[in-house]
């Protein structure tokens, strides 16, 4: 057998024991309102332990108000969230941030007006400093670029390297569960894949739990176990990574047109 | 020269009281974007926190020393005064967050007049004098009869101030505290996120504004000698216009703002009409605001985002 399909296997068993424990988070019949606006309709979602599961859908499908939904604002009007087995739904944010969940949310949010250094600081809030030697050696062996800036004043660097210290500050508390808002986002092929690279690496080597929330279905599909697809609010579709790729609805929807299709049997090219 | 030297003393210790009330509004508008216009009054009231503790102090508690009633008198007034703004934010803006605009500005309004006819209800409408004080100075030049002095309470105003601003500027630069501050100033949805308590932060921002507006009551209280009910208005617009004219939101502009609003008045005062002081001080910030309106520290508003 190639090493290629032991590492198959290995990701397998690993996801199977995953899915047999209780989820780390999971989100039942949640539905949550803009105003009067509905912006998530009874979503049911869960991820285990030492998974990478994504959430794909278009632009305006809810996916970035159920990251914040997840961290209560805006509230789940119905439904329940719960996290490491307690109950969420009903905290302030910062008290779910305090349970060691992180974000890297929608549009970087860095703190324009910091230095990467300081924003890397913020990201520590937690643990008021203890690990921060270390940790901020982590996160720079992860991104390289972010080394030679730490000084730099964060709204002045380009989008990848916001998106990569955004990313960073979210490592920095050393969360249990990592959320990824759209980390793709208007970033050149290149930076992409190093950032997708580096998601990869947090997960194999360090067993981070992840939940990356994508419009680029393709990347994100070969990337993580599990794949949850939102529509107008509502979970259409769901399954392992893999199965998704292949379902016509799924192909039609999301992977053609410009992204590259994976081939006829099933195996997604160049993984 | 000896008029404009003396003038210039003047001048920067008027612009230190103005500084350390101006951080108060700056500091407030950037967290939370609302112009606290109850600030002026909350400085007056730790004018009148300031006489009563120092007369308590003094007359009957027998403290002869006049240093350490000073000393005593300001720590509890900068707590005394702490906790008013604390109370206030808690009561007035808090409950008033994600209302439309308008609101908290309008509450803001109404603590003010309550605050002045709090104090002029329970003190009385008329001055309020203290007892001399720290008399005496420093002669610098002696020319001619006239006799540029530097007083001891100048002297006094000036290195409190100057030693507050230094310790304010390492707490909001240097420790954690401050860097949730400015955080919450970015981006307030983000700081929490990062488990930061956005409200007991602006909470924390009102405290610390009302400490050093406490410490420039206590300071205006021993220049002046007097206060009465109504002082919170004018020193407290003047501050506010140094915070715009240094450019609102930042702390050194603050601090810039008011030592110009200062030296603009005292310098105005000795060449040209006392009586136009104020009108010299506020033509300045028109015609700052015309030209430079994010004021002389202000941030451009472009950001590369």
């Amino acid at each position: 057998m190639s090493v290629a399909g032991i590492n198959v296997l290995v990701e397998e068993t690993r996801a199977r024991q995953a899915a047999a424990r209780a989820p780390l988070l999971s989100v039942r019949g949640v539905s949550a309102y803009y105003g009067s606006v509905a912006a998530l309709r009874e979503v049911d979602l869960e991820v285990a332990e030492g998974e990478i599961v994504t959430l794909i859908g278009a632009n305006g499908a809810g996916k970035s108000t159920l990251m914040m939904t997840i961290f209560g604002s805006p509230r789940a009007r119905s439904g329940s969230i719960t996290f490491a087995g307690r109950d969420i739904t009903r905290l302030q944010t910062h008290e779910i941030a305090r349970l060691n969940i992180a974000q890297s949310p929608e549009g970087r949010r860095v703190f324009p007006r910091m230095s990467v250094y300081e924003n890397l600081q913020m990201g520590a809030t937690l643990h008021a400093g203890r690990y921060f030697a270390e940790d901020l050696e982590r996160v720079c062996t992860l991104f390289p670029r972010l080394k030679e800036r730490l000084n730099q004043r964060a709204g002045t660097m380009s989008g990848g390297e916001q998106q990569m210290l955004a990313i960073a500050r979210a490592l920095m508390s050393r969360p249990k569960l990592l959320l990824l808002d759209e980390p793709s986002l208007g970033l050149a092929p290149l930076v992409v894949k190093q950032i997708f690279g580096a998601i990869r690496d947090l997960n194999t080597r360090d067993g981070m739990t992840i939940f990356l929330v994508e419009q680029n279905a393709y990347h994100a599909l070969k990337l993580a176990h599990r794949g949850y697809v939102l529509v107008n609010g509502r979970i259409t579709l769901s399954g392992p990574s893999r199965a998704l790729l292949d379902d016509p609805s799924i192909k039609a929807a999301y992977l053609e047109g410009g992204h590259p299709v994976p081939d006829a049997a099933g195996q997604p090219a160049g993984a | 020269m000896d008029v404009f030297l003396q003038q210039l003393i003047n001048g920067l210790t008027l612009g230190s009281i103005y500084g350390l009330i101006a951080i108060g509004y700056t500091m407030v508008f950037g967290i939370i974007g609302m112009v606290n216009f109850a600030h002026g009054d909350v400085f007056m009231v730790s004018s009148f926190v300031a006489l009563i503790l120092f007369l308590l102090l003094t007359t009957w508690l027998g403290l002869s020393s006049i240093a350490l009633a000073l000393l005593i008198v300001l720590v509890l007034t900068m707590v005394l005064t702490a906790l008013w703004g604390w109370a206030i934010e808690r009561v007035a803006y808090r409950p008033l967050r994600g209302s439309f605009r308008l609101a908290p500005l309008i509450s803001a309004i109404g603590v003010s007049i309550f605050l002045s006819n709090f104090v002029q209800v329970t003190q009385g409408a008329r001055n309020k004098p203290t007892p001399p004080m720290l008399n005496g100075g420093i002669t610098l030049l002696d020319q001619g009869g006239y006799a540029v002095t530097l007083s001891y309470k100048q002297c006094l105003i000036m290195a409190v101030t100057a030693v507050l601003l230094l310790g304010f500027w390492y707490l909001v630069q240097r420790t954690s505290f401050g860097r949730a501050q400015r955080a919450c100033e970015q981006d307030r949805r983000m700081a929490a996120l990062l488990g930061i308590d956005v409200d007991r932060t602006i909470s924390l921002t009102f405290v610390l504004g009302a400490a050093l507006a406490a410490v420039a009551g206590v300071l205006y209280l021993l220049y002046y000698g007097v206060v009465s009910f109504s002082d919170g208005f004018v020193p407290g617009v003047k501050a506010f216009t140094a915070a715009v004219l240094g450019g609102i939101g930042s702390l050194p502009g603050a601090v810039l703002g008011g030592l110009i609003i200062g030296l603009i008045e005292t310098f105005w005062s000795a060449y040209f009409s006392i009586e136009y002081k104020d009108v010299a001080a506020f033509s300045i910030l028109a015609i700052v605001l015309i030209f430079m309106p994010s004021g002389i520290l202000g941030r451009a508003e472009v950001e590369k985002v």
